[in-house]
């Protein structure tokens, strides 16, 4: 009995069918792992920069046809100085008398507070439209359908930028911004004209 | 009495879950990531509210520094060698083969037509020193800037315009990239900008 059982373990030894653990150190591989995951969060960016969409009008000749009359009474003038400092005058130039002249600022009780009391019928409809969207889910395609209709109502004012060479590219985008929150549909870019820096001129003295 | 009796345990930790996660988080990052392009100058954009987001792909980017240096690049390594191809052929200039990759690889570069050869020759490193930020010359006389686009455009009729100006770049600088964009009636184009919270209330 005794040598059998010796026979047995020697037996076994022999064919070398040993047990090794299956398990291995996962500790590099998390390592690893966890390095590429920095290396990757620190290269990506998740956040998509903002842009904000402009068209400019064309430079073709405008020929007296299809050029769009605007209502003096819609329109607004904004003159974009220099040192963050802008002016702004409705209507035109009538009978020989200048419009006023009015000095301003980009802070929300400057230029906000005029654009708004000008375009007041509109904001109050596009306040209503946003109640309205979310009381009755409207999708945000007919959201935008009915916004745009709003902005493009014949009441509504008419927005003329003019940036004068001493304004910077923050100034002009502020403004863009301006008619963006102002839910101001029609403005437009357009070059200063000598009388428009006449009239600042003679404002400052 | 007894005494008690601290039974010694194992310190070694299972990691595979940890593996798990790690790699899961690594496929995630792996996937959703796309490469912050190098570009040949920082600028600080202006913020807005407008929350539009610009398209991923088919791009013409437009750089614009503080002192009113023009950069430009469009994306898409073809499309890179295929403008190199027009400007070269409108301007008989002639590229080899490495300039050619050279150029597939840079995303915006601010160099004049006569100097661009000389760019591409240098190790990559070298291309992004603070003396090879010269800006696309855009003057009414010179204006490489207006061919620049106008190649893009044809080499990828579905490319979109975006500005990205710093915020203290004067205007009549940027008036002169708008103008040039005019005249070539490129009337929309984007302008990139940072997010900032909308005014409550409105």
């Amino acid at each position: 009995m005794a040598e059998l059982n010796v026979e047995n373990k020697g037996g076994k030894k022999k064919k070398g069918a040993k047990k090794m653990s299956t398990r291995v150190d996962f500790t590099p591989m998390v390592d690893l792992g966890f390095l590429l995951i920095t290396f990757f969060m620190l290269t990506t960016t998740l956040i998509k920069p903002q842009t904000m969409e402009i068209s400019m009008p064309s430079k073709d000749k405008v020929t007296d046809e299809n050029q769009t009359k605007i209502k003096e009474s819609k329109a607004i003038t904004i003159l974009l100085g220099k040192d963050d400092i802008l002016y702004y005058y409705f209507g035109m130039q009538k009978d020989g008398v200048d419009p006023e002249l009015i000095k301003t600022d980009y802070s929300a009780k400057g230029i906000r507070d005029v654009l708004l009391q000008k375009n007041a019928e509109i904001v109050l409809k596009i306040s209503d439209l946003k109640k309205e969207k979310i009381t009755k889910k409207m999708s945000d395609e007919d959201y935008k359908k009915r916004a745009t209709e709003i902005k493009g109502l014949k009441s509504s004012p008419v927005v003329l930028i003019k940036a004068s060479d001493d304004a910077s590219y923050k100034n002009l985008v502020d403004i863009l911004d301006e008619m963006q929150i102002c839910n101001i549909g029609k403005y437009a870019i357009v070059d200063i004209t000598e009388y428009d820096l006449s009239l600042i001129k003679k404002l400052n003295g | 009495m007894p005494k008690v009796k601290v039974q010694r345990k194992s310190t070694a930790v299972d990691m595979t879950a940890m593996c798990d996660v790690a790699f899961l988080l690594l496929t995630f990052f792996m996937l959703t990531s796309n490469f912050t392009q190098k570009e040949a100058i920082q600028v600080v954009t202006p913020s807005s509210i407008s929350e539009i987001k610009i398209p991923e792909t088919n791009i013409m980017s437009i750089l614009v520094d503080k002192d009113g240096k023009v950069f430009f690049g469009i994306d898409k390594a073809d499309n890179r060698i295929a403008l190199l191809d027009e400007i070269a052929k409108e301007n008989n200039l002639t590229f080899s083969k490495e300039e050619k990759y050279a150029f597939s690889l840079t995303g915006t570069f601010g160099v004049p037509l006569n100097k661009l050869k000389a760019f591409l020759d240098l190790p990559p490193e070298a291309r992004d020193l603070k003396e090879n930020a010269i800006g696309i010359p855009c003057d009414s006389t010179d204006n490489q800037f207006k061919s620049w686009v106008r190649l893009g455009r044809k080499v990828n009729p579905a490319l979109r315009i975006a500005i990205k100006a710093d915020q203290k770049t004067p205007f009549p600088k940027i008036k002169t990239v708008m103008s040039t964009l005019q005249d070539l009636r490129e009337n929309r184009y984007n302008l990139i900008t940072s997010l900032e919270e909308a005014p409550k209330g409105l």
